[in-house]
C-alpha cells in the first residue's frame, strides 16, 4: 500500500554527518556522509575501532543527538527526538537502585503511561525469557553485572518497540556471560524479529549475532563495507570455529587493520 | 558486645562511668557549684522543675518551636532548592542573594525579627526556620545536581519529561545528600530556637537557662543543657532512623557488598 515505487526501508539513514566542536581546536567529524538501509527484522551488527563514530549513530538513530547533515527515517519519518517506537540499551545496565527488577523492566510503560497490567505480563514472559524469573522483586544491587544487563534488554523490550538499539550492551561483561547473552539475545531476536541495531568493539560477536555486518572506518566515522552474513539461525557457539564463520571474521579484521591471527582487541583496545 | 542490647549496655556503663567521674572531680577538687555543679545537683534541679512542672513546660515549648521551625525552614529550603535547579533564572538571581542573606549571622538578624513578629511562638519558629531553611537548600541544591548522567539519558530516550526526569531519578539520586542536610538542619534548629529565646521570650528551656544565668544557677543551666541535649538527638536520630528507610537501597548496597 505505499504510494512509493521504491521499497521502503524500514531504517533510512541517508548521507549523515555528525560534526562536534571541542572547547578548544577544530570540529571532529563524527560521521561523514553515511548511509545505511536497514529493513524489517534485520539484525545488523556495527563493528569498528574506537572513535569511529559508532556510538554517535545509535545516539542519532535514537534521536538523542541531531545531525549536522543528512537525516534518518525510521518507518518513513524523520527523527527528530526520542521516539516511543525505539528501545534502547546502553554500555551499562542503568538499573534505577531504589527499583525492583519488576519496576525497573517497567520503567518505559511508566514514563509513557502506558496500560501498567498489560505491560507487567509483558515484562514477566521477558523475565522469563532472559532467565530471571523469581528475581521480580530483588533490587539492582543483589544481581551481578550480566543479570542487570539482561534486566535493561527486557526494559527496552517491554514497551514492545519495532527498533532496539544496543550500545556494546556486553562490552563490560566477563567472556562466558557475554557469549551466553550473545545466545540469549539471538533466540530473543529470532522470537520477537525485532528489527536492531547492535554496535560492538567484538568481531565474533558481531558476526555471530548480525544478519549484517557494517564495518566502519575511523577519523571521520564512515562506512567501509557492509557485509551479509549468510550464516543459518540458530547460530551456535560451536559454529565459531567453522570455516565459513572465520572467512566472515577474517574479512571485518581485514577491514579494521588487524591480521587474522592476531588479537582482535589490540585495535578496540582504547575506550573510548 | 556482639549484639544490639549488649552494645547499649556498654554504652550505658560508660555514661554512668563519666558522670561518677565527673561528680567525685567536683567533689574531691572543691569547686564550687557556680562555676561547674555536680551531676547531682543538675539532678536536683531536674527533678525540682519537673515536680512544679514547669520544666515540662519549657521543654514543650523549646521542642514545639525546634519542630515547627525545621518543618518550615524545610519546606521552603527544599521548596527553592528546586526551584534554583530547575530554573536557571531563579539560579542566577535570586541564589546569589540567598546566600549573602545567610551569611549575616542568625543572632544579629534576631532582634530585628521580635520587633516584627512579637516574643511568642512565632518569631521562635520564624528563626529557626530561616538557621535550618539553608543548610537544607544547598544538600538539595547538591544532591539534585550530583543526578547520573546516565539515568537522565535513559529518561530522556524513553521520552519522559523534565518533571519526570525530575520526581523519578533526580530526586531519588538526591535523597542521600538530602538526608545530610536534613539531619544538620535539625541540629540548627535547636540552635535557631534557642537563640530566639535568648534574644526576646517568657517561657522555653533558652529562657529558663538566661535567667538562671542572670542568678548565677550553674546547676539550672545545666539542666537546661541537659533537656536541649536529649530533645536534639532525639530529633536527629529520628531523622537518620527515617533516613535510612527512605534510602533503603543504599542498606542493601552495602549487604551485597559483604
Amino acid at each position: 500500500m505505499t504510494q512509493n515505487s521504491e521499497p521502503v526501508n524500514y531504517v533510512g539513514i541517508k548521507n549523515l554527518t555528525v560534526t562536534y566542536q571541542p572547547k578548544k581546536g577544530s570540529p571532529v567529524e563524527a560521521l561523514q556522509d553515511f548511509s545505511l538501509d536497514i529493513s524489517k527484522g534485520e539484525f545488523v551488527s556495527v563493528v569498528g575501532a574506537s572513535g569511529c563514530g559508532k556510538s554517535t549513530l545509535l545516539n542519532v538513530v535514537g534521536g538523542l543527538l541531531g545531525a549536522t547533515g543528512g537525516e534518518v527515517l525510521l518507518d518513513g519519518t524523520p527523527v527528530r527526538g526520542p521516539r516511543r517506537d525505539v528501545g534502547i540499551v546502553f554500555q551499562s545496565p542503568v538499573l534505577l537502585p531504589w527499583l525492583t527488577v519488576l519496576s525497573n523492566a517497567l520503567l518505559v510503560p511508566k514514563i509513557q503511561r502506558l496500560d501498567k497490567e498489560k505491560h507487567k505480563a509483558r515484562a514477566l514472559e521477558l523475565l522469563e525469557m532472559v532467565g530471571l524469573s523469581g528475581y521480580e522483586d530483588k533490587y539492582p544491587s543483589e544481581l551481578s553485572g550480566g543479570m542487570q544487563q539482561r534486566v535493561s534488554v527486557v526494559r527496552a523490550l517491554v514497551a514492545d518497540p519495532a527498533l532496539l538499539l544496543m550500545d556494546e550492551p556486553f562490552g563490560a561483561l566477563d567472556a562466558l556471560t557475554r557469549e551466553q547473552l550473545n545466545v540469549d539475545l539471538q533466540n530473543i531476536w529470532m522470537k520477537t524479529g525485532k528489527t536492531i541495531i547492535f554496535i560492538t568493539h567484538s568481531v565474533t560477536e558481531a558476526v555471530f549475532l548480525g544478519s549484517r555486518v557494517v564495518v566502519m572506518g575511523t577519523r571521520p566515522g564512515r562506512l567501509l563495507e557492509d557485509i551479509s552474513i549468510d550464516l543459518s539461525h540458530p547460530r551456535l557457539l560451536s559454529g565459531m570455529s567453522s570455516p565459513e564463520f572465520g572467512k566472515y571474521s577474517d574479512r571485518v579484521r581485514d577491514l579494521l587493520g588487524v591480521g587474522p591471527v592476531s588479537n582482535e582487541n589490540s585495535a578496540a583496545a582504547k575506550h573510548l | 558486645m556482639k549484639t544490639a542490647s549488649g552494645r547499649s549496655a556498654a554504652r550505658v556503663l560508660f555514661l554512668i562511668l563519666i558522670v561518677g567521674l565527673w561528680e567525685f572531680a567536683i567533689r574531691a577538687a572543691h569547686i564550687p557549684t557556680y562555676v561547674i555543679p555536680a551531676p547531682s545537683e543538675v539532678w536536683n534541679r531536674l527533678s525540682l522543675g519537673f515536680q512544679q512542672g514547669f520544666l515540662l513546660e519549657y521543654t514543650r515549648v523549646t521542642a514545639v518551636e525546634i519542630v515547627l521551625g525545621y518543618l518550615v525552614g524545610v519546606i521552603l529550603g527544599f521548596g527553592i532548592a528546586v526551584l534554583i535547579v530547575q530554573y536557571f533564572a531563579v539560579d542566577f538571581f535570586l541564589y546569589p542573594i540567598i546566600i549573602s542573606i545567610n551569611a549575616v549571622p542568625k543572632i544579629a538578624i534576631s532582634p530585628l525579627l521580635i520587633i516584627w513578629v512579637g516574643t511568642g511562638l512565632e518569631s521562635k519558629v520564624l528563626i529557626a526556620a530561616l538557621t535550618a531553611f539553608f543548610p537544607l537548600l544547598v544538600s538539595v541544591v547538591t544532591g539534585l545536581r550530583l543526578v547520573e548522567i546516565s539515568q537522565v539519558r535513559l529518561m530522556r530516550a524513553a521520552g519522559a519529561t523534565k518533571w519526570q526526569v525530575f520526581r523519578m531519578v533526580a530526586l531519588p539520586n538526591a535523597l542521600p545528600t538530602i538526608f545530610g542536610g536534613l539531619q544538620v538542619a535539625i541540629v540548627l534548629s535547636v540552635i535557631g530556637a534557642v537563640v530566639g529565646e535568648f534574644v526576646g521570650a517568657s517561657s522555653g528551656l533558652g529562657y529558663y537557662i538566661l535567667f538562671a544565668n542572670a542568678r548565677l544557677d550553674t546547676a539550672s543551666m545545666f539542666a537546661g543543657f541537659v533537656l536541649l541535649a536529649l530533645i536534639g538527638t532525639f530529633l536527629s536520630q529520628a531523622v537518620v532512623r527515617t533516613g535510612r528507610k527512605v534510602v533503603f537501597w543504599r542498606e542493601i548496597d552495602k549487604m551485597a557488598q559483604v
